[in-house]
């Protein structure tokens, strides 16, 4: 084996095994439930992602089924 | 036999990748402790079942600590001014114990808040609990009675 592939497995390996720790443990549920962990954590940025999104699927009916399709709403 | 080498290293590296991933706590105050029974206590300042069960600590350790118990709660917040204001507030007649990077709970395998291990006199973690209620601590204490009468 070159010392190339063996460092590529080393790699590969410990990147592989680092995978094995992940996820949340019962005690860091105080970090999940921090404010600025919330989806809506930020009232502009969900101001900002709510226009992106009304503007954008808006030939589709935007928010609603009601109205839409000519993407000017 | 090229392939077995092959696999081989690869075990090692996984192995080397593991190992890498856990670090052993320290658990010399706990072995220091041996010849006594350890209520054993993970808690956190924003668990509403551990609030309920730190009195109930307290009673144990004063009817139990001169038959050999000792209680000790440890606690897994990451902010140590949140565990402060609790321990102001439940005022534990106890030792507490502080383990923010969660070692000791990784190494009892803490499952849910509260999580508590009953230790016997010879250091054997006996038994577990996953959180608390009222209705359940009597049960605990008869274990803890059965654990002060090994000898």
């Amino acid at each position: 084996m070159s010392i190339r592939i063996m460092m590529a497995c080393l790699v590969a390996m410990a990147l592989l095994s680092g995978c094995s720790s992940l996820g949340v443990e019962p005690w860091q549920r105080d970090l999940l439930s921090r404010r600025d962990m919330l989806p809506g954590g930020s009232r502009l940025d969900d101001a900002i992602d709510d226009h992106l999104y009304f503007s954008k699927e808006a030939s589709s009916g935007g928010r609603s089924f009601g109205g839409g399709g000519c993407g000017c709403n | 036999m090229r392939v077995i080498r092959v696999s081989l290293f690869l075990y090692l590296c996984l192995g080397v990748g593991i190992a890498a991933a856990q670090a052993a706590p320290d658990l010399s105050a706990l072995k220091a402790l041996q010849g006594r029974v350890v209520y054993l206590d993970f808690w956190a300042s924003w668990c509403a079942p551990c609030r309920q069960s730190f009195p109930w600590m307290n009673t144990l350790q004063s009817r139990y600590g001169a038959q050999g118990l000792t209680v000790v709660a440890v606690n897994l917040d990451h902010e140590r001014t949140d565990a402060d204001l609790f321990l102001k507030r439940l005022a534990p007649a106890f030792e507490i114990r502080f383990d923010p990077q969660g070692d000791w709970a990784r190494l009892f395998k803490v499952q849910g808040m509260p999580t508590s291990v009953i230790i016997d006199r010879s250091g054997n973690a006996r038994f577990t609990h996953v959180g608390f209620n009222s209705q359940d601590a009597a049960g605990y204490e008869a274990q803890i009675q059965k654990l002060l009468a090994e000898r």
